[in-house]
């Protein structure tokens, strides 16, 4: 095979990444155009109702909270070699450990209960994720299989929870209790009232700051800790890892766990903080975006991080959108992820051998002038 | 007596509610039997379903509707391919980019052509794919026994049923008694080997993902131009994941995985009869258990407590000829 060089950190993983997200765009631009509407003013309305004014930027940061929670949860699961394909069901169970927690331990007082419901639903959610782990890793089942049939597993017990258990007396829809005011997370427009700083209302809630805890957190756990190097092991090779005395079994179990843990933060965001109470498909996909958000983002707490906010930005503006020109519903939005997710994930390859290719010539010739 | 007729109607519901999955099922296992991991089934079962109602309500014909959802099905499964197959791309996400497109594409295409909030006009009878009456079923309707049977439980499906259940034994025999199977079985465990006996692994790959195409498009056109007279905004509702359980829960063969559609397919007719229904003994079964059980013992059966279910060993490996 002829010489390549290896291409340098910034063309890996941001010019690729960038080309591809590129070519989504342009693609969602041509169906745009082909049900007959003007691209250039979707972009425009997108951006103007994603950032255009301060109510617009704590939605999108409230949308980029849910996709933080969900990029991560893939991404730790993904560098133990792992596809978590089960966000969506982990964030639904890791919901009831939150509710449960603020209905039935409501005598608790709020800075406590910050801890508990974050402990309940990190319980739940890993306790969801720890039965397609502990498959996976004991009995050799597949996990991406195991953990799709839990989200379908996760959504009949939930109806079956809210419409015969959680189900208030003589309510008719299919929701729990409110949770009492006290119990909830405080607004960022509320926290910042109270320091005097005048602020637009909107959903965005304290769990943003969770989730930038999060993001620093995991990075620290991925490289910076013992079990974040045996996950990355197993992940680059199993049978490696077992020669260098790392059980690959009981990482899998630990890194779903954590994965788990890390979806179910989502229903911090969802249920303590925005909805404040349990309500049936609450998780809304955001789940599978996180994918998506997880593979754009390299697996990296900030490219994560980056990427979530990208999303984030298209589920606000495209919630303009649909109110500004009515032929496009909200399934513009899906669309482009949907795109983004095969450019940027699937076809993650196509650029790479071209791109290689021109930059290995232009070194060539660089160091063969350099030479004379 | 009752509880006969009782039966046959339930048996009738489960042939009606197992036929997508079937076709599905059968689609899902000649892509993964050769190695491409077909996770898009849903999707694809949505873009198959929207197509045939639209161009069926266009072209007052199912058979064109039925010709457009495969070619679209078709289309998606050659882009599932160049993603995996050409750019040796990740198949499982692959697969859900798929599907997600299709969940938005569907209904965003079906406003601006219909302007109905997503869903095609419904259809009129000669739009659809309509029951056909088995020859001699008038005759032996009153027969006791056999007449029920043949009568209620075996005619009267629409051709897409019969189809369904043809295309099992027809998949046996491309799959174990032609060059064509033997070697998309072969591309599927050992693409090294094939190669090396002069056959292209990707021709080969991408060959199996058009069969797919084929299988998973008459499913979806299926559920649109005849079980259902519309194409409904996400109106698939999980069955190509069931489809893919039940695949698995076959363990990658036609006959036992015609068996697993079949039960999971009977458990759905069975969930709608049981809502509310006070069984002796048992008492009030919740339908979600009954929903969630398809699942259940899919997951049951990987973790290897009934039997083993053992995939293609080069499931989900891109093939790369060197390096």
């Amino acid at each position: 095979m002829s010489t390549t060089v290896q291409l340098p950190r910034w063309i890996d993983v941001g010019a690729l990444p960038l080309l591809n997200l590129l070519l989504a765009l342009v693609v969602s631009g041509l169906v745009v155009l082909a049900i007959g509407e003007n691209p250039a003013e979707v972009v425009e309305i997108l951006l103007y109702g994603a950032f255009g004014y301060e109510e617009a930027w704590g939605y999108t940061l409230y949308y980029t909270t849910n996709f933080i929670f969900t990029g991560l949860a893939f991404a730790v699961a993904f560098h133990c070699g792992l596809f978590n394909i089960g966000a969506e069901g982990q964030a639904y169970v890791g919901g009831l450990g939150v509710t449960l927690a603020a209905l039935y331990l409501d005598f608790l007082p709020f800075p406590i209960m910050l801890v508990v419901g974050m402990l309940a639903a990190m319980i739940f959610g890993a306790a969801w994720a720890y039965i397609p782990a502990y498959l996976q890793a004991r009995r050799g089942s597949h996990i991406v299989i195991t953990t799709i049939m839990f989200n379908f597993i996760a959504s009949s017990l939930m109806v079956y929870l809210l419409v015969n258990v959680l189900r208030p007396e003589g309510s008719m829809t299919p929701e729990s209790e409110q949770i009492a005011e006290n119990l909830r997370l405080p607004f960022i427009h509320d926290i910042a009232g109270a320091l005097g700083i005048e602020m637009a209302s909107s959903p965005l809630n304290l769990s943003f700051v969770y989730a930038i805890l999060a993001s620093v957190m995991v990075w620290l756990f991925i490289w910076h800790t013992r079990w974040g190097y045996a996950i990355r092991t197993v992940g680059a090779n199993a049978v490696a890892a077992t020669y260098a005395g790392i059980e690959p079994g009981r990482f899998i179990i630990i890194a779903m766990m954590i994965s788990g843990a890390l979806a179910s933060f989502m229903a911090l965001n969802e249920i303590m903080g925005v909805q404040h109470r349990l309500l049936i498909d609450f998780t809304a996909g955001y789940g599978f975006v996180g994918i998506a958000v997880a593979l754009m983002g390299r697996n990296h707490p900030f490219g994560i991080f980056l990427a979530a906010l990208l999303f984030g930005m298209l589920y606000q503006g495209g919630a303009e959108l649909s109110f500004e020109i009515p032929t496009i519903s909200n399934d513009m939005v899906v669309v482009i992820q949907g795109l983004v997710i095969l450019f940027t994930g699937a076809m993650e390859h196509m650029f790479r051998p071209r791109v290689t290719k021109m930059y290995t010539a232009w070194r060539l010739r660089r160091d063969a002038q350099e030479a004379v | 007596m009752e509880n006969f007729e009782l039966v046959i109607l339930l048996l009738d519901a489960t042939l009606r509610t197992s036929t997508p999955l079937i076709l599905a099922a059968l689609a899902g296992m000649f892509s993964e039997r050769s190695g491409t991991i077909n996770l898009a089934l849903e999707g694809m079962m949505l873009g198959g379903a929207f197509s045939a109602a639209a161009v069926a309500f266009y072209m007052d014909d199912p058979w064109i509707g039925l010709l457009a959802a495969i070619a679209t099905t078709i289309g998606l499964s050659l882009l599932h391919g160049f993603a995996c197959i050409t750019h040796k791309g990740n198949q499982v996400v692959s697969g859900m980019a798929i599907n997600i497109l299709m969940s938005g594409l569907t209904a965003l295409v079906g406003i601006a052509l219909f302007a109905q909030g997503g869903k095609t006009p419904a259809l009129d009878k000669a739009a659809r794919f309509q029951p056909i009456t088995l020859p001699g079923a008038e005759a032996v309707k009153d027969v006791p026994i056999i007449g029920p049977i043949y009568f209620e439980l075996l005619s009267g499906h629409n051709i897409l049923v019969y189809i369904a259940f043809l295309a099992v034994p027809a998949a046996w025999w491309v799959m174990y008694r032609t060059r064509f199977g033997l070697r998309l079985r072969a591309v599927g465990e050992n693409p090294g080997a094939v190669d090396t006996a002069g056959i292209g692994v990707v021709a080969m790959r991408y060959r199996a993902v058009i069969c797919s195409g084929v299988l998973v498009g008459m499913s979806g056109a299926y559920l649109s131009t005849a079980q259902g007279a519309s194409f409904l905004q996400d109106m698939t509702a999980g069955k190509g994941y069931i489809a893919l359980a039940a695949m698995v829960f076959g363990k990658w063969r036609p006959f036992p995985a015609l068996a697993a559609c079949l039960l999971f397919g009977f458990l759905d007719a069975a969930a709608t009869r049981l809502q509310g229904v006070v069984l002796p003994v048992i008492g009030e079964v919740p339908v979600q258990l009954v929903q969630a059980l398809p699942y259940v013992l899919t997951v049951i059966l990987l973790a290897g407590f009934i039997g083993r279910a053992i995939p293609p060993k080069a499931l989900g490996r891109p093939y790369v000829k060197e390096r």
